[in-house]
């Protein structure tokens, strides 16, 4: 399956969509791109005198990233018939540095192992230049069921 | 290995996976890991890549479908453990 394709496929609304594109993706792992714009709405309150992206949204690029983009991946043929009911499970991160309006990441993930729909990544967000924004381990469940 | 050594086991795996200490103290064959547990699916697949770990068997997704209670649990760690000696 190709990243557009992949992408198309995603869940979310334009105003919680935190994919812009997928630059690599095998059965092992996905790297991936997403550039916060100056004007997304949480940037007003959060905070009020100093935008700063909320490390829960960090969390979601990075799920959605690497544990959803790659479970689609890993599902593969059989969510063209079936659909797909994603659910994060658990997360572990760590941040090391606030990510501003207007700023690009880079979002690499591993997978640590995918079986019984459980899926398990070892999870890391960068700059464009390489530097270490939070990291992390994400978990979920990836169910296909047959269309009603 | 008896049932009570199969019990026995799985009470140490599921330790950190539930936060109902008296229900895992007083873990029997009836003991469901959702309802009286507390476990989610996500960690119920953890407990079942312990038990394959522990016991040294493979558990396949018809198994693993099973595995909601002790009872269950320990039927399908029997059977694998019979389908390796035999």
């Amino acid at each position: 399956m190709e990243a557009k394709e992949i992408i198309n496929k995603l869940p979310y609304g334009d105003a919680f969509l935190f994919v812009d594109d997928l630059l690599h993706i095998d059965e092992n792992g996905v790297k991936g791109s997403y550039t916060y714009a100056q004007n997304l709405p949480f940037y007003e309150a959060h905070f009020k005198t100093a935008p700063v992206t909320p490390a829960v949204i960090l969390t979601e690029t990075m799920a959605q990233i690497g544990l959803v983009c790659l479970g689609l991946f890993l599902l593969g043929s059989y969510s063209d018939e079936q659909k797909i009911s994603i659910a994060m499970t658990s997360n572990s991160v760590d941040f090391l540095r606030p990510v501003y309006p207007g700023e690009t990441v880079i979002v690499t993930s591993e997978k640590r192992y995918f079986r019984f729909n459980k899926l398990s990544c070892r999870v890391k967000m960068e700059t464009v230049s390489g530097e270490l924004i939070c990291k992390g381990t994400i978990e979920g469940m990836l169910i296909s069921k047959p269309d009603e | 290995m008896t049932e009570q050594h199969i019990i026995d086991e799985l009470k140490t795996i599921i330790i950190p996976y539930t936060e109902e200490k008296s229900a895992l103290e007083n873990i029997g064959a009836h003991t469901d890991f959702i309802k009286d547990l507390k476990i989610n699916s996500a960690n119920l697949v953890d407990i079942v890549l312990d038990i394959e770990e522990k016991f040294n068997i493979t558990i396949d997704n018809d198994s693993m479908a099973k595995m909601l209670t002790v009872k269950a649990t320990i039927d399908v760690i029997e059977n694998k453990l019979q389908a390796n000696a035999g």
